[in-house]
């Protein structure tokens, strides 16, 4: 089995802990991971903003990074999504033939993390620990595009030492939606607060996600605020064990 | 505030006023939730919901592929039952052929039944300047005409006010239109009730004309159909002399059992009601009962030009149910007004700019006013895959060019020729990460000063993952 990391430019560049992690987490649940270094973004950002045709070179690139690989998996819902969901749709609009080559090589073998770990090694144990409370937001991506379900709640449940507490309104989008952020930053930040409000009412440690964007703009309102808690991705709470605890 | 939504500001500014507004966004907060909660527990109850859901939308879109003909077989039925047919392409033509209707009956007040195409056309603005009196009869309405304000939601189109602020327009306004507000009147929603319900008793009892919308029409019968739950729509559709209807020319369905499937999703979808209390349905004119003369008006508007557009046609599709708007994160928080439109929200932001065109700077913002958090396509009950048609209509926007995008694009062509080069993008990440030290908490100008402003940045790590991967997996 062939497996290839895709970190995203998001976690290659601002939170290589989440990629590190991953790696951390795959490799002690016996996989052989690699990181093909032609990787870089996947365009979601460019697509999410009109610009289709500036993500054509991309999908070119990610097509032939991630080429002979069984499986392509992602520590991001929204870049899968923007994968399966989009890259057929950039295929179709465009008038390259190698686009849809992409998609359809690309779409069937691209896995966000928690999918990876539940579908294709079939754990939810994976033999973490990780002594804090904890509540989960389900960014949109994973929930609505995706359809991760109860993966990322059963993997956390597993955990040893963490104990889960419920997200009042866990489903609302937490404001950030890419160059949204920016373009509303008003509606944007009025969103963040009200979703940092319901996570603060928890009195969880930690705000877990599985989307990294989402969370530095979570964590961003939370730092804004001094507030005693901290986002942070999944991945690292998954990688974590008694042995090598997260810090 | 005026009635009409002509040179609105673009979203971001007009959300700014109402994101600040904090009753507003209290009386938005509690409505939405309400009505949320009720349509998720009544659609809950049916299992068959996704056949449902498939179903319209493959009703309507069969429809839209066939308009022609059914529009044709709409205007024979309708002809064949009494009444008679008015083309409209646009919203100047259809206000005059309604305000000219009106005219020939001799007639100076009208009654009408809440419709969505009316209020895109303008047409109560049209009738006043014609010297007709157009009166709202639903109840949301009268409080929207006669606050002097604007709809701020499809359904519930007064949901920006709360019941202190109706008893202060009842008590205020009523009397200029027609019988005052009792004494005293308090803001138990009985009471306002019951003092709408007076007010309104009169004009329905005098009124000779009628004006509505329609819900559906039915191309093999002529049959329209309203769907209402008050009453009211009841009373202006059977006791006037002439009816007038104003209609979209995407509201057909092909045969009557094709409301089989919309009379069970619209009222679950919009009210949470299992059945929907008031459904009027007419053909043409009937000799002994109901108005002698019966026109109907269907307006293209723009709908043409949107049914050309193969990703944007399916907002055609729309029921008017407005579920959408009550599960989106940025409508709660903007309020509808916002949008610049009659259509406000999620179906609202894909709408305006399909029918209108993208050249107003409202129009231009709208596909942007959404985090794309998809809320809305997984509640619309014809399937509308709103975000898709958002991030189509973002490109159009983009290739149209105009304030900031010339910019952006600049910007987005500079991006993409680095990451399109990995050893140009570690370099940079690399400076990036050196650097972090120095990066400040708050940062001017567009862009980065829109995050800072309410957001504390990333702190950059001491290295990019692909140096860690060198270092440690290589």
């Amino acid at each position: 089995m062939r497996v290839a990391l895709f970190a995203t430019c998001v976690n290659d560049a601002v939170y290589p802990s989440t990629a590190i992690a991953t790696v951390r987490l795959l490799e002690r649940l016996g996989v052989q991971v690699d990181f093909p270094a032609a990787q870089t973004c996947c365009g979601q950002p460019q697509f999410n903003t009109g610009y289709r045709r500036d993500t054509e070179p991309l999908v070119r690139r990610m097509g032939r990074a991630f080429e002979g690989y069984d499986y392509v998996v992602t520590p991001s819902g929204s870049c899968a999504a923007m994968v399966r969901d989009n890259y057929p749709r950039i295929a179709a609009k465009g008038t390259d033939p190698r686009l849809t080559q992409v998609a359809d090589s690309l779409v069937p073998r691209m896995y966000e993390l928690t999918e990876f770990l539940v579908d294709v090694l079939k754990v939810t144990d994976v033999g973490a620990y990780f002594p804090h409370t904890v509540t989960y937001h389900p960014s949109c991506h994973g929930l609505r595009m995706l359809g991760l379900g109860d993966r990322p709640t059963q993997l956390l449940k597993a955990v040893r030492g963490l104990e889960l507490i419920e997200l009042p309104g866990a489903e609302e989008c937490c404001g950030f939606g890419g160059t949204f952020a920016v373009k509303n930053a008003d509606v944007s930040a009025a969103m963040g607060e009200d979703k940092v409000r319901n996570a603060r009412s928890t009195g969880a440690d930690v705000l877990c996600g599985a989307d990294n964007s989402c969370l530095m703009h979570i964590d961003g309102v939370m730092r804004r605020q001094d507030a005693p808690q901290r986002a942070l991705h999944l991945a690292e709470i998954l990688a974590s064990t008694e042995e090598e605890p997260w810090s | 505030m005026s009635g009409t939504f002509v040179g609105m500001p673009a979203f971001p500014k007009a959300a700014h006023e109402a994101v600040g507004n904090t009753t507003l966004r209290a009386n938005l907060r509690h409505a939405t939730h309400t009505i949320r909660d009720k349509r998720a527990k009544a659609v809950a109850e049916l299992d068959d919901w996704a056949l449902l859901r498939e179903a319209g939308k493959q009703i309507k879109d069969h429809t839209l592929r066939h308009l022609d003909t059914y529009l044709v077989q709409l205007e024979e039925t309708v002809t064949a039952a009494g009444g008679t047919v008015h083309w409209a392409t646009d919203a100047d033509e259809a206000n005059r052929i309604v305000t000219h209707l009106v005219k020939e009956t001799g007639e100076c007040e009208v009654v009408k039944v809440k419709s969505m195409a009316t209020q895109e056309i303008g047409l109560n603005e049209a009738l006043e300047e014609a010297g007709i009196a157009a009166y709202e009869t639903d109840l949301a309405e009268l409080i929207v005409q006669l606050g002097h304000d604007r709809p701020s939601h499809i359904l519930v189109p007064a949901i920006h006010r709360n019941r202190g602020e109706i008893r202060d327009i009842f008590t205020k306004e009523m009397g200029e239109w027609g019988r005052p507000a009792p004494e005293g009147l308090t803001d138990t929603p009985a009471e306002l009730a019951e003092a709408a319900r007076l007010h309104l008793r009169e004009k329905f009892l005098r009124a000779k004309v009628g004006i509505s919308g329609a819900n559906f029409m039915v191309a093999e019968t002529g049959t329209l159909v309203v769907v209402e739950s008050e009453g009211n729509g009841r009373m202006c559709l059977t006791l006037p002399e002439t009816l007038i209807s104003v209609v979209g020319i995407e509201k057909i369905v092909p045969t009557w059992r094709d409301l089989e499937i919309f009379l069970q999703t619209l009222p679950r979808s919009s009210t949470a009601e299992r059945m929907n209390p008031y459904t009027s349905m007419w053909t043409g004119t009937t000799d002994t009962d109901g108005p002698r003369a019966f026109h109907l008006v269907l307006i293209d508007n723009g709908r043409t030009d949107t049914l050309a557009d193969e990703v944007g046609r399916q907002a055609l599709r729309c029921i008017r149910c407005s579920a959408c708007l009550n599960v989106c994160p940025v409508y709660e928080r903007a309020g509808g007004h916002a949008y610049g439109s009659v259509y406000p929200g999620p179906i609202g932001a894909i709408l305006s700019p399909q029918l209108r065109g993208t050249t107003s700077e409202i129009d231009a913002s709208l596909p942007y006013a959404s985090s794309l958090c998809g809320a809305c396509y997984e509640v619309c009950p014809v399937a509308i895959d709103i975000p898709e048609v958002l991030v189509h209509l973002r490109e159009k926007v983009a290739d149209q060019g105009g304030p900031g995008h010339r910019l952006e694009r600049a910007a987005i062509k500079a991006a993409g020729w680095i990451l399109d080069h990995p050893g140009a993008l570690a370099a940079g990440e690399r400076v990036a990460s050196r650097t972090r030290k120095l990066h400040p908490k708050k940062l001017p100008g567009p862009g980065a000063g829109q995050w800072t402003n309410s957001r504390d940045l990333p702190q950059m790590p001491a290295e990019p993952f692909r140096d860690w991967w060198k270092k440690n997996r290589t």
